[in-house]
Parts: structure tokens; C-alpha cells; sequence
């Protein structure tokens, strides 16, 4: 039994923890502050994990744009995360989570502005049936909110103006985000009607993919991308970085999806988690397939994707689809993201330098339909899911296509063509990524 | 035989390719460079310090010709490189005494190619 104990380094955090929990628990009230606890100390490390998500869009879009663009990319990572948890506190929560305070029917709410605990132990152990307190419920929920903002500015990358972007960005996670995930997860009308979004293939990943759709859309491609005609390559500045960042971006799937359980539950998180990887494995090997079939060679972005449309495509039901399901949701996931980074960039012609429409909102759609197929709970619906999937395509694209397009004619969204030839480095920043020597500038 | 060395601005090397392609001029080599002209450099923002960069990044081009592609090459090349600001780069002409093809040992007009 002791070796069991030492053998496993975080079993025995979580051990001593428990201990100690249950030892202070002669002089707490009760078996339920130890429970609350681990609940709390579980989501909190969720919470953590979400954040780490940053890191692995900041790596990942380094990776996957040009050198001369990669200082503007991290600025707008840098600055999302900051909107997206400023705007959280300020509006965004208690836009997201009304409670009680519905203004419109259950399609609009809002708690008022900026974020007080309720008194006492109402904020703690009574908030949310003893599994985590206010402030965790914030934080948590406010790291989603800076995820799906940050969507964007992957399908944007290189050609928009920086400040255009980020007032975007402001209105996009400040009020569209929590309004229309009020709808689901804030008990709303979606909510009411039996629609399921385990823990956001679609009020995160379409929800961000709509929004990077209506941008790229908006914006054009980069210069060079389409040019005679042809569509041309426009290669990534590093693989490893890229690589990096999709398992960075796993990593943070541990929390996004074991913590949407909302407690410790040792069956659902466990569960979750493997249906998680799963279907991320899943995702590769669908992509591997499907890339091999057709471009004959193996490409490693595509795998990459892959994974990710494994992971957006098992988060709306991670926890209500059998490990089986997982992988055919995975295999799919993964197949269908390279079919549709291919539709996307060759047919369509929409420059998207990262794959995020694909990744996201392609199969972020995929992921909630899922659900109404494969769900081991009968309350899940095909027919719901479709309903939610076009109430928010039907609700978010427009709102986010007249944002851009309001931007387009006041402020312009899009540098000059001198600035982008250029680098949005030099033009908009004034500093480069690498300093001193560069490698190629453009083949 | 001529060796035309062009140094042009980064960003303008894809057009300065096409450029040399559209004259079926197809053999040449490109490297980084760090360089300036007369204008010294410019001036760059560094964690709220202001400092001078004078070798700035440029794309050297080599082409070696037969002496009848010489002006279509400087042509080219200029058509290519030309934005009419400052720091569009210069070409220079080399004189080529001898050139091999290593794989046949071919010297002179057919190794030029």
C-alpha cells in the first residue's frame, strides 16, 4: 500500500491531501468541507490548464505564420488574454451567468457589472454544491472566454491592423461570447431545450471560428497568397514551435475538458479525460490517413490539425459518448479537418494561415452534431443540436461579419500593402522577432 | 561570362524571381545579407530605448551569364527590384574568366547553360 503511494508523485499530493483534508476535518463541520476541498483545488488546476492554452496558440501561430509577422502575433496573444479576463470581470460573467437576473426571456441576461462573491459561505462552500468557490467559477469560466477570442487572430494573421483587431476582439469576448453563452451554459433558452455543449465545441470553438470566418472573409487573403491566379504557398516560419504548441494546447484540453465536469468526480473526470485523448489520438491518425490519400505524403501540419479537430470535436460531449464514439468522433474530426483546410484554401480561396475555420468552426460543428448521434444519454437530440448549431452560426456570423465590416469603414482592418510586404513586425511594432539575422524572408 | 551580383530588398525577391523566370533566365543563387547604403540605416524601438540599426537585412542575387543575357538579366532584375524608394539595392557586374559544371566537367558557354 505505501509503495502504491510513493510510487505516484501527484496520486500522493492529492493523497496527503486528502488527508490533511479529512484530518481538519475533525474540527470542520463536516465530511462536505473536505469534499469542497478537492472539488476547489481540482478546478483551480483546471483552471491553470486552460491558461496554458495561451502558450500553445502563442506557439502555434508563430509557428505557423512567417518570422516578419511573429512579433505581431504574440502582441495579440499577449493583449487577448488581457481583454478576455478584463472584459470577463467587468461584463462578461455575469453576462454569461445571469442567475436570476433575465432581462429578455432566456435569450438575454446580465448579474450586473463587475464580479463581488456572494456573502459568506454562499461565495464558497454553498455557491455550487460544495465543488468550487465564486472566484474559481470566474476564473475558470474567464479562461474560456480569453480561448475563444483568441480563435481569431490565427485566420488574421498578416494583414490586419493591430488596433482594429484588438477593438474586435474587445466587443467579440466582452459581449457577443458571454450573450450568446448565456443561451447553453448560463441556463438559457438553448439550455432549456436540451441542447448539449459538454464543454464548448460550440459556444467556444464555432463561436471563435464564425468570428475568424467573418474576419478572413472580410479581410482577404495575404498579399501573394492567390497571386496569377495560382494558390500559392505561404510557409509557416517553424515546425517545432507549431508542434510545440499543439501539445501545449493537448495539455490544456486536461483541464478545458476534465474540468467542465465542474467537481473532482473521480468516474466523470477520469472518463473524461480518456475520451479526450482518444479522440485526439484519433484525430492524428484520421488526418494521417486522409492527408496521406491526398497530398501522397505525410504532412506534419495536417496531423497537428488533426489532433486539434480530435480535441474540438470531443469537447461538446467528452463526457456523454462511449470510448468507441470518442474515436469515431476523433477519426472524423481528424479526416474532416484536412478535407476542409484543403476546400478552404483551394476552393473556397479564404486565407486562413493557421486552419482555424477548419479546425474550430468545422469541426467545432462536427463535435455538438456528434453528440446527437452518438450520445449515451437519450435526452441528446440530433434535431437540438441543429438547432443550436444554427441558432448560433445564424446569431454570431453576422453580428461578427458587421463588426469587422464597421471597422472596415472607419478605422480600415487591413494594413497598407507596403506594411505587409514589410512585416507587420517592422511596420506596426517597430521591433523584430529575431533580432539581428533572419532566415529567408520569402522563398 | 559575366557573374551579375544584385542586392535587393527582402521583399522583393519573389517578384525579382519571376522577373529573371519571365526572361528564361532559371540558375541563380540567393543568400541573406546585412547591409546599408547611403542612408546609414534607421532608427528601431527596443523596450522604450531608441537605437540606430545600419545593417539592415537584403537578399543578394547571383546570376552567371553567357555576355548576351547580361542586359536582359540587369533588366530583369531592375524590373523585379524597382519600387522607386530609397534602399531598392544596386547590381554589379563581375567578369567571369571560367565556369565548370561538376557533374560533366564542362567548361565555358555550355556550363553557363
Amino acid at each position: 500500500m505505501l509503495k502504491k503511494v510513493l510510487t505516484n508523485p501527484s496520486r500522493l499530493t492529492l493523497q496527503i491531501f486528502v488527508g490533511l483534508a479529512f484530518f481538519a476535518q475533525a474540527n470542520a463541520a463536516t465530511g462536505d468541507e473536505a469534499m469542497f476541498v478537492v472539488n476547489n483545488t481540482w478546478m483551480m488546476v483546471a483552471t491553470l490548464l486552460v491558461f496554458i492554452m495561451h502558450l500553445g496558440f502563442a506557439s502555434l501561430e508563430s509557428g505557423l505564420t512567417r518570422s516578419k509577422n511573429t512579433v505581431n502575433i504574440l502582441f495579440k496573444n499577449t493583449m487577448i488574454i488581457s481583454i478576455g479576463l478584463l472584459t470577463y470581470a467587468i461584463c462578461g460573467f455575469n453576462l454569461m451567468y445571469p442567475g436570476e437576473a433575465w432581462i429578455f426571456g432566456k435569450w438575454f441576461g446580465f448579474g450586473g457589472w463587475g464580479i463581488t462573491a456572494p456573502e459568506g459561505a454562499a461565495g464558497l462552500i454553498g455557491y455550487a454544491n460544495g465543488a468550487y468557490s465564486y472566484w474559481t467559477d470566474f476564473l475558470f469560466q474567464g479562461m474560456f472566454a480569453a480561448t475563444g477570442a483568441t480563435i481569431i487572430s490565427g485566420a488574421v494573421a498578416g494583414r490586419i491592423k493591430l488596433r482594429s483587431f484588438l477593438l474586435f476582439s474587445t466587443v467579440f469576448v466582452g459581449v457577443l461570447y458571454p450573450f450568446v453563452g448565456s443561451w447553453k451554459w448560463g441556463a438559457g433558452w438553448l439550455d432549456q431545450m436540451g441542447f448539449y455543449d459538454f464543454a464548448g465545441s460550440t459556444l467556444v470553438h464555432s463561436v471563435g471560428g464564425w468570428g475568424a470566418l467573418a474576419g478572413a472573409l472580410l479581410l482577404g487573403p495575404r498579399i501573394g497568397k492567390y497571386a496569377g491566379g495560382e494558390v500559392n504557398v505561404l510557409r509557416g516560419s517553424s515546425m517545432p514551435l507549431a508542434t510545440i504548441g499543439v501539445f501545449l494546447l493537448w495539455l490544456g484540453w486536461f483541464g478545458f475538458n476534465g474540468g467542465s465536469v465542474l467537481s473532482a468526480d473521480p468516474g466523470a473526470v477520469s472518463f473524461t479525460l480518456v475520451t479526450t485523448c482518444l479522440a485526439a489520438a484519433a484525430g492524428i491518425l484520421g488526418a494521417y490517413f486522409v492527408s496521406e490519400w491526398v497530398q501522397k505524403q505525410p504532412d506534419l501540419s495536417m496531423v497537428l490539425n488533426g489532433a486539434l479537430a480530435g480535441l474540438v470535436g470531443i469537447t461538446a460531449g467528452a463526457d456523454t459518448v462511449s470510448v468507441l464514439s470518442a474515436v469515431i468522433i476523433g477519426l472524423v474530426a481528424g479526416g474532416l479537418v484536412v478535407l476542409s483546410v484543403i476546400f478552404i484554401d483551394s476552393k473556397l480561396r479564404i486565407d486562413d494561415p493557421v486552419g482555424a475555420i477548419s479546425v474550430h468552426l468545422v469541426c467545432g460543428i462536427w463535435g455538438t452534431l456528434a453528440v446527437g448521434i452518438f450520445s449515451t444519454n437519450s435526452a441528446h437530440s440530433f434535431a437540438t443540436q441543429l438547432t443550436g448549431v444554427a441558432a448560433y452560426g445564424l446569431v454570431v456570423f453576422p453580428v461578427a461579419l458587421i463588426l469587422f465590416y464597421l471597422l472596415k469603414i472607419s478605422l480600415g482592418i487591413r494594413v497598407s500593402a507596403d506594411d505587409e510586404t514589410k512585416g507587420l513586425d517592422l511596420s506596426e511594432h517597430g521591433m523584430e522577432a529575431y533580432g539581428g539575422f533572419q532566415v529567408f524572408s520569402d522563398s | 561570362m559575366k557573374l551579375i551580383v544584385a542586392m535587393i530588398q527582402p521583399h522583393k525577391l519573389p517578384d525579382v524571381k519571376q522577373a529573371l523566370f519571365d526572361a528564361e533566365i532559371y540558375k541563380m543563387t540567393v543568400t541573406n545579407a546585412l547591409g546599408c547604403g547611403q542612408q546609414r540605416g534607421f532608427t528601431e524601438a527596443y523596450r522604450g530605448v531608441i537605437h540606430t540599426v545600419n545593417l539592415l537585412k537584403k537578399v543578394r542575387v547571383e546570376v552567371a551569364v553567357n555576355e548576351e543575357f547580361v542586359e536582359p538579366t540587369i533588366a530583369a532584375i531592375t524590373k523585379g527590384a524597382r519600387t522607386g524608394n530609397i534602399g531598392d539595392g544596386k547590381i554589379f557586374i563581375l567578369d567571369l574568366p571560367e565556369c565548370i559544371r561538376i557533374r560533366t566537367g564542362e567548361r565555358g558557354f555550355e556550363a553557363i547553360g
